[in-house]
């Protein structure tokens, strides 16, 4: 027997009876058998974990998109209105205040709304065949600004008012701040969701883990015995829930992925119906630009080490019982 | 090596199980640790083991109090003692030498390094033909001597045997006798708990006798 320390000399001598065939290389078992970890439930958790969190992530995506469209083409413009007064020719002042208007720098289109167009405008409440003549209704005057300037409003609003005192500019800016507040009360929801599904993501792996530590204490206890520290033993766990966590943000971020990438053609059967068309004018065309899936793709991604996080974190706390 | 300084061992409120220990095991050392039945001779191994923390009293392992020591420090000076447990705990899952080449594994070792030596082990011992065997086909005796293996293979500064030959028979318990007599003699301290006198008369070494909770040193 030789002394210890001394690494390459065999501990037993066993003369003749050493056998001369040298050992073949053997393929180890895992210390912690895969078979022990009951993963397929985890896998289905962490899986629709993904899914709710991804259409939660892509519909925050398209309405922020919809809402940032809407928002640059409201504020490209500005409407004025023209209001009848006694003793002033209506037609004359509309004239006048699109010709103050055009002069404004900044403002590259102007459109004054005809007779015809505001009778247009009133078709839907007050019918067809009406003689808008016989009603006080304002002249509308639309102009498009030119897109990176900022408007001097105030010197608009003077001049447009000076030649037509019944007038009123309004910049949309009161839309503007309602459309800003429900998109980032839209975006906040989807957070607030986001944030539910990770918590209960961390939840059901902190169960998976402690269970599956229950299963495979007599492992753990060996594993002290022959002087393994709480991080190797950690580590061989650790890769199974780090595996279990990718295959279920795989399979619920790809289904997700899947579910947009079909979006559009299921929005064309709701095409027409009421539900179809509110949908329509949220979200657009209900596509998803590339970046969207880079984003769903790296948050499935993000919710796999979330899991195997979740875990580690267990498994340490575990370990401190089991010792 | 290991020195003990009126040490106390109760479980919860129960009665004290051991009291006032004080004794040393010297490097190089081999000793019987014997007493009947209930008498504390595993109490004792699990205290040496670090896998039990006494109620009171001093123990001093590799010149380091336990008492001051981490989860991390416990693990490295485990790495330095060999355990024969009376139930073996051998991992069903794995073969017989997988079990007893796990020291290695979790010292990193590649398997390459270790094959050799592990194979060589398992033919001293007897199990050169149910090296690929899983343990719960393999007898009582059998899963003793891949325990043992398992403790004795990467050399240990201190071996702690609990009942290391109750499930062999008498020929076979004297090559195990003498593998820690030659384990002892490369320069391992030898604690072996048994109550077989047979076995304890076949090696002239030190008896230390727990009776009543209470050590008695016979050199």
């Amino acid at each position: 027997m030789s002394r210890i320390g001394d690494e390459h000399a065999p501990l037993v001598d066993l003369g003749n009876e050493r056998p001369q065939v040298p050992a073949q290389a053997r393929i180890m078992s895992p210390i912690v058998p895969r078979a022990s970890i009951s993963g397929r439930a985890l896998v289905a958790v962490v899986a629709i974990m993904t899914f709710l969190a991804s259409i939660t992530t892509g519909t925050v995506l398209l309405v922020s998109a919809s809402a940032a469209e809407w928002q640059s083409e409201v504020s490209s413009e500005i409407t004025a209105q023209v209001r009848p007064q006694a003793g002033r020719d209506l037609e004359r002042d509309a004239a006048a205040a699109a010709e103050a208007m055009r002069a404004q720098p900044g403002i590259v289109q102007v459109k004054p709304f005809t007779k015809d167009d505001s009778a247009k405008l009133l078709e839907p409440w007050l019918g067809s065949g009406l003689s808008i003549e016989q009603l006080p209704v304002p002249r509308v005057i639309v102009a498009r600004v030119q897109p990176g300037t900022t408007l001097d409003l105030a010197a608009l609003r003077s001049r447009v008012t000076q030649v037509a005192p019944s007038a009123s500019v309004d910049d949309h800016r009161a839309w503007i701040e309602r459309m800003r507040s429900m998109t980032g009360a839209t975006v906040f929801a989807g957070i607030a969701i986001l944030a539910l599904v990770i918590v209960a993501t961390i939840i059901s792996v902190s169960f998976a883990t402690r269970g599956a530590m229950a299963a495979n204490r007599p492992i753990v206890e060996v594993l002290h015995f022959v002087g393994a520290g709480d991080s190797f033993i950690a580590n061989r766990f650790l890769r199974h829930f780090l595996r279990l966590g990718l295959e279920g943000g795989l399979i619920g971020g790809g289904a997700a992925m899947l579910a947009f990438g079909f979006s559009e053609s299921i929005a064309s059967w709701f095409s027409g119906t009421p539900v179809g068309d509110q949908f329509a004018a949220l979200l657009g065309t209900f596509s998803l630009p590339p970046s969207g899936y880079l984003v769903l793709a790296v948050q499935a991604l993000l919710i796999g080490v979330i899991t195997a996080w979740a875990s580690r974190r267990t498994l340490f706390a575990t370990l401190d019982d089991i010792d | 090596m290991v020195r003990f300084e009126n040490v106390g061992l109760r479980y919860g409120l129960g009665p004290e199980i051991l009291r006032d220990l004080s004794f040393l095991i010297p490097a190089h050392s081999f000793q019987f640790l014997t007493g009947p039945s209930g008498a504390g001779k595993t109490s004792l191994l699990r205290l040496l083991f670090l896998s039990l923390r006494p109620t009171r009293g001093l123990v001093n392992l590799f010149g380091q109090d336990v008492s001051l020591l981490g989860k991390d420090q416990v693990a490295d000076l485990r790495k330095r003692i060999g355990i024969v447990l009376q139930d073996f705990r051998l991992l069903d899952h794995m073969t017989t030498y997988e079990n007893v080449a796990l020291p290695f594994r979790v010292m990193g070792r590649e398997e390459s390094s270790y094959r050799r030596e592990v194979i060589d082990l398992l033919r001293w011992v007897g199990l050169g033909e149910r090296m690929d065997a899983l343990p719960p086909i393999l007898s009582g005796g059998e899963k003793q001597r891949a325990a043992i293996a398992r403790a004795v293979i990467s050399r240990p500064q201190l071996l702690l045997a609990d009942e290391p030959t109750g499930s062999v028979d008498p020929t076979l318990g004297r090559r195990l006798l003498r593998l820690f007599i030659e384990l002892n003699r490369s320069g391992t301290a030898v604690v072996i708990a048994t109550h077989d006198i047979t076995l304890m008369d076949q090696y002239e070494a030190r008896r230390l006798v727990l009776h009543q909770g209470r050590l008695h040193i016979y050199e």
